[in-house]
């Protein structure tokens, strides 16, 4: 209904149908083309009534369920010069509920997927510990374990959007944000076992990538909630996110929840790897730079309407969205349909949970002329979400290679008299 | 997994003992997993600025010259002035200096990043990209020695190895600071 290039490729896919039909019927012998279903989807025939004939068999599928052939949201590959390092985007605006599809859980690589037999992955943890150990799949799974639902956010989710709108979605501006319930061992419960030294107040974690990732982690926060996770939203991680085990860390930095993990190094100090010195830091604009910048901000953008939709014409819309903090539950969200001048309570769809994203809405009577959509979420720390003005003020504007990590700012979507929406500085 | 020796003893202490009791009495830990030693961890390491983790070794500039042109040069520039091409994306590593204030700020090895302990570990931890890890200890500190070299920050006589290495004072080494955040004026 909304979305203009949905729209367009309807309108080709029926063109593309009545063609067909002409060729199949004008020679018994053409070969039709062959039914393309989308990613993740298997194309069957549809029946003229389906009440008429039986359906399929019961799991005629092989026993792995797949997506229906009309459902067709796909993670978008940023155009970065290679795609070995590089990311794919959450659709936020196709999402129903709070949870991502693991199949659309946005990526970040730094050296490709790589493929791990569990049977032969083991964590390793040592250092200033009293017992160095090492676990097999099964012994981690051997653990007492927690399930909780936690967002990942990538700290440059939005970096493009710093000095002027420049993606057209809410996919582009915010989908390197995505939810799901995940399971494993605390590291706490590991820490006990393994008994920590006086002193230990760091853990390198290490991925089994070809990157070999690495990032430098408090101890504080590895004690206070880390987890080791090895189930996503009830099943084994998906690959790209880090099977068979990723490290979890609620609200930090999606870059330091070290995928395909492998290694954790308790140390008195951080080890200021690559990413926790020249990649993940914030450039000031007095040239000086913040480090170990690992909570995320509260947050939150309205996915309906969003950037690249159009609206068809004057009347009822339920303003839609997600809020999240890193710093624990979101308390209130508030929504302004003229630009920030006035702030209305928003409707919180789901219980507020620590480190999670929660799904707002708001009813809104669009009176068909020009209107700045925005939202804003107050997390349960009293913190409100920035306008993009205020957190320049703080941070410097030094242009696309400054302090590009962590835009928390208000989203703006402008609607105008023509029901297009877009995105906009406002 | 249980002997039945091992459950007969359970059930008898379990007689004179609550559940919970007996649990901790058996053992305060699960032990699950495998100690290890040395050799467990020998194709591990992470090096921290003091240079703990650095392997025995060493290289110049003149033999990081010619690793570079034969494993880096084509993804990071002849000049290391990187190379942003398709399917490549090399970071540029050199120049940039005093360019950190400024509205186009570029963050190299030789601007930016604090310390040369990371550039050692990176290099020999993910690099060369196509063959990560395939280069000799010897091979990552004669390309490190190369890269501070044409940097500036060493001279290209200066031997690069585990004594050396964390004494390379780079020059943004004073240019970070603590996160600051949350910002107290965006409470309510």
């Amino acid at each position: 209904m909304f979305p203009t290039s949905i729209v367009a490729n309807r309108r080709k896919f029926l063109f593309a149908a009545g063609s067909l039909a002409g060729v199949v019927s004008s020679s018994t012998f053409a070969a039709a083309a062959e039914p393309k279903a989308p990613p993740g989807a298997v194309h069957f025939d549809v029946p003229e009534d389906s009440t008429k004939e039986q359906g399929r068999a019961v799991a005629a599928d092989g026993g792995y369920g797949s997506r229906s052939q009309f459902e067709t949201e796909l993670r978008w590959r940023f155009p970065t010069p290679n795609d070995i390092t590089s990311w794919s985007m959450t659709p936020l605006d196709k999402m129903l509920g709070n949870l991502t599809p693991s199949g659309l859980h946005f990526e970040r690589h730094h050296g490709g997927i790589p493929t791990i037999d569990p049977a032969k992955h083991m964590l390793i943890v040592h250092g200033m510990v009293d017992i160095a150990k090492k676990f097999s799949m099964a012994d981690l799974k051997r653990f007492p374990s927690v399930t909780r639902k936690h967002f990942i956010e990538c700290s440059g989710n939005g970096l493009t959007e710093w000095n002027k709108p420049t993606l057209k979605t809410v996919q582009g501006t915010h989908g390197l944000l995505s939810t799901s319930e995940w399971t494993g061992v605390q590291f706490s419960t590991i820490a006990r076992e393994l008994g920590l030294k006086d002193g230990a107040a760091w853990v390198l974690a290490e991925g089994a990538d070809a990157a070999v990732m690495t990032r430098s982690i408090p101890m504080e926060k590895m004690l206070k909630d880390a987890v080791i996770a090895y189930g996503q939203n009830g099943e084994a991680l998906r690959p790209e996110q880090g099977y068979p085990i990723r490290l979890l860390l609620p609200g930090y930095e999606g870059n330091t929840h070290i995928k395909w993990l492998r290694r954790l190094e308790v140390s008195d100090k951080p080890f200021m790897t690559r990413e926790e010195t020249s990649k993940y830091t914030d450039l000031l604009a007095d040239g000086k730079a913040r480090m170990f910048s690992l909570d995320m901000d509260a947050k939150s953008v309205i996915t309906f309407p969003s950037g690249d939709m159009k609206l068809p014409g004057a009347g009822f819309y339920d303003i839609q969205g997600f809020a999240w903090s890193g710093r624990g539950r979101v308390r209130s969200v508030d929504v302004s349909t003229d630009g920030g001048k006035t702030w209305y309570p928003a409707r919180l769809e789901s219980v507020p949970e620590p480190m999670c994203t929660v799904r707002f809405s708001f009813p809104w009577v669009w009176d068909g002329r020009p209107a700045i959509l925005q939202s804003r979420s107050t997390d349960e720390t009293g913190y409100v979400q920035p306008t993009l003005k205020q957190l320049i003020a703080i941070r410097g504007s030094n242009g696309p290679f400054g302090s590009v990590y962590h835009l928390n700012a208000i989203q703006s979507w402008a609607v105008n008299e023509a029901g297009d929406v877009s995105n906009v500085h406002a | 997994m249980f002997t039945p020796e091992k459950m007969l003893g359970g059930l008898l202490l379990a007689a004179f003992m609550s559940s919970t009791a007996f649990a901790q009495s058996v053992s305060n830990r699960y032990g699950f997993g495998a100690e290890i030693g040395p050799q467990d961890l020998a194709k591990y390491f992470a090096i921290a600025p003091d240079g703990r983790g650095l392997p025995p070794g060493g290289g110049t500039a003149a033999a990081g010259a010619k690793v570079f042109a034969e494993n880096c040069a084509a993804c990071h520039g002849d000049k290391l002035q990187g190379n942003p091409e398709k399917g490549i994306g090399g970071d540029r590593l050199l120049g940039g200096r005093g360019t950190l204030a400024t509205t186009m700020p570029i963050k190299t090895v030789e601007s930016y990043w604090p310390y040369a302990t990371t550039l050692f570990d990176y290099v020999k931890r993910a690099m060369p990209f196509s063959a990560p890890g395939s280069l000799s200890d010897d091979d990552v500190y004669s390309v490190v020695a190369y890269i501070l070299s044409e940097a500036k920050i060493i001279k290209p006589t200066d031997a690069i190895n585990a004594q050396t290495l964390p004494k390379v004072g780079m020059p943004n080494r004073d240019g970070f600071i603590p996160d600051v955040r949350p910002e107290l004026q965006l409470y309510r």
